[in-house]
């Protein structure tokens, strides 16, 4: 089992969510979140205050899928996610040590 | 009959002459004046239009443009300081400035308490015979007062106690706002008898809070962080609402001066559209002409410029010169705001001096022309501009120095009464949870 950690952009996400569901994901929980990364952050001006926001806001998607389904999972996700632009986000894989379906109390590979 | 004048000038000192070289209409002004139920219907409509910009319109622009940590505070102070003057309109407000009798800076206070008004009593509108019931009229004065001291809390926000702010609000109303509106709009006042133009208010409301905003930002200090961390509006949303609300109930405020439901109340209207339309807009342009791009709140921040603009000059311009006014009201709004400020360094934290005291002044000065007929404006024959603007300047100037000096009486009363602002701590955490123990956002 894995965890797939990717950080798009906001406007990739339904693209994203309609292509994993496609190859077979079955859930993924999103959050709104703000960093940085090579991309600059843009400048604000508020009645001539310019403020030089150094985050910028990205979406980030957690995936848990079996093992066999990653290398799907990541070519998906870079190949819709993509724009070919500095600030695409970036992808982590992690290994998953456990997971529980809290209300029938399956575990591991049966409650993903 | 109770004679209570409150004049956009020029009409005032033109029936006057009137009357005195006609004698067929002083007998007419003799007669009983009658009340009209359109005019009381009107007015009744526009006091609550003025209230509505206040509760939530000036709640909402304001509240938009602090952080999310203050937005309660501000909508807080906004709303108390109104329901404050309201009790002190009928405690002693409307006696001290539109009573019987008195001298030019102030009323007697014959009528405090509202003694002998009733349901009879009536005020005099701009034309003879007609009167509006005295009730309504307080109502209208009373939601005046009631915005003109909000307005000045657009530059204390996020560091002032609130209770200092109510002490503050007491203090301010009666040794600066009451006696400037007498002034200026009661028949005896010491700028309404020498024929100033002030239709709505541009000094008694906007360069009066604007200047007071000012010298009460000067003694209260900066935000703690001030210019170096960015403190941009929690909501432009809020803002944008506001700016709506403000527009929509200026109609009362604006055409609302003109006491009657007729012809000079359709001429306020029509210059409290354009004006501000043009300023929305020329604010922008100005944005484009600087090097930015068109923003949402230099639009919303146009809009009030050219209202401000737009405030004494509402009866007293043709349209055309309303819309000139409004551009250049909202162009020079737009450097003190965006460059006097910085330059000076003063922390007027939502730019109430910037916009309604740069834009009052600018409106006060420009009424002075816009007034003449050959730029369509309603000034009768034998008018001189030169002379107008020597009163408009000399109504200013002493308004100018009226805020400023009650400013700071008030403010240091305050601060002996309350300590006048809030500490560190309570100000880096917000003053919703420090001074309400609430916050705006539970999610």
């Amino acid at each position: 089992m894995k965890l797939v950690i990717a950080i798009i952009k906001p406007f990739k996400l339904d693209e994203v969510r309609d292509a994993l569901a496609a190859i077979g994901v079955q859930g993924m929980t999103v959050s709104e979140v703000r960093g940085f990364g090579r991309q600059k952050g843009q400048t604000e001006i508020y009645r001539g205050a310019e403020y030089t926001m150094t985050m910028v806001p990205k979406m980030k998607l957690e995936i848990a899928v079996p093992a066999g389904l990653v290398p799907a999972v990541v070519e998906t996700v870079q190949h819709t996610a993509r724009t070919g632009q500095i600030g695409d986000g970036k992808l982590f894989v992690l290994d998953l040590e456990q997971v529980l379906r809290i209300r029938t109390g399956e575990t591991n590979d049966e409650a993903l | 009959m109770i004679s209570v004048r409150r004049i956009g000038a020029g009409f005032g000192a033109l029936a006057l002459s009137a009357f005195a070289a006609a004698p067929a209409f002083a007998q007419a002004a003799a007669a009983a004046p009658t009340v009209n139920k359109g005019d009381t219907a009107w007015m009744m409509t526009s006091s609550l239009l003025v209230l509505m910009m206040i509760v939530p319109g000036l709640a909402l622009f304001y509240g938009g443009l602090a952080r999310t940590k203050n937005m309660l505070s501000v909508m807080t102070q906004v709303g108390a300081v109104a329901a404050l003057t309201m009790l002190v309109w009928v405690g002693w407000g409307y006696a001290e400035a539109f009573g019987d009798g008195g001298g030019e800076y102030i009323a007697s206070f014959s009528k405090a308490l509202l003694h002998g008004v009733s349901p009879t009593t009536t005020a005099a509108t701009f034309t003879t015979g007609v009167a509006l019931p005295e009730y309504v009229f307080v109502c209208f004065q009373m939601t005046f007062a009631a915005i003109t001291v909000a307005l000045v809390l657009g530059s204390v926000v996020e560091r002032m106690k609130f209770s200092a702010v109510m002490v503050f609000a007491v203090l301010w109303l009666t040794i600066v706002y009451f006696p400037i509106a007498h002034m200026v709009w009661a028949s005896n006042g010491k700028f309404f008898t020498k024929g100033a133009l002030d239709y709505a208010g541009g000094t008694v409301v906007h360069i009066n809070s604007g200047v007071s905003a000012l010298v009460a930002c000067l003694i209260l200090g900066k935000r703690i962080g001030y210019p170096k961390e960015p403190m941009p509006p929690h909501s432009l949303t809020m803002t944008g609402i506001g700016t709506g609300l403000l527009w929509v109930g200026w109609f009362g405020f604006n055409a609302g001066s003109a006491l009657e439901a007729n012809g000079a109340a359709g001429l306020a209207m029509i210059n409290t559209f354009v004006a501000t339309a043009s300023a929305g807009l020329a604010w922008m342009l100005t944005e484009r002409v600087t090097g930015h791009k068109g923003s949402a709140l230099g639009f919303c921040s146009g809009i009030i410029a050219g209202l401000v603009a737009v405030t004494p000059a509402a009866g007293n311009s043709g349209p055309l010169g309303a819309i000139v006014l409004g551009a250049v009201a909202s162009v020079v709004c737009f450097f003190a705001v965006t460059k006097l400020k910085p330059k000076l360094g003063y922390d007027d934290a939502l730019d109430t001096f910037g916009i309604h005291g740069i834009g009052g002044m600018i409106g006060a000065m420009g009424t002075g022309i816009v007034y003449s007929a050959a730029l369509g404006g309603p000034s009768p024959d034998g008018w001189s501009m030169g002379h107008q603007l020597w009163v408009q300047a000399q109504t200013v100037g002493t308004t100018i120095l009226w805020a400023a000096v009650g400013t700071a009486v008030s403010i240091y009363a305050a601060k002996l009464a309350t300590g006048l602002r809030v500490s560190p701590d309570v100000e880096r955490e917000g003053l919703d949870l420090g001074e309400h123990g609430e916050r705006a956002y539970n999610m």
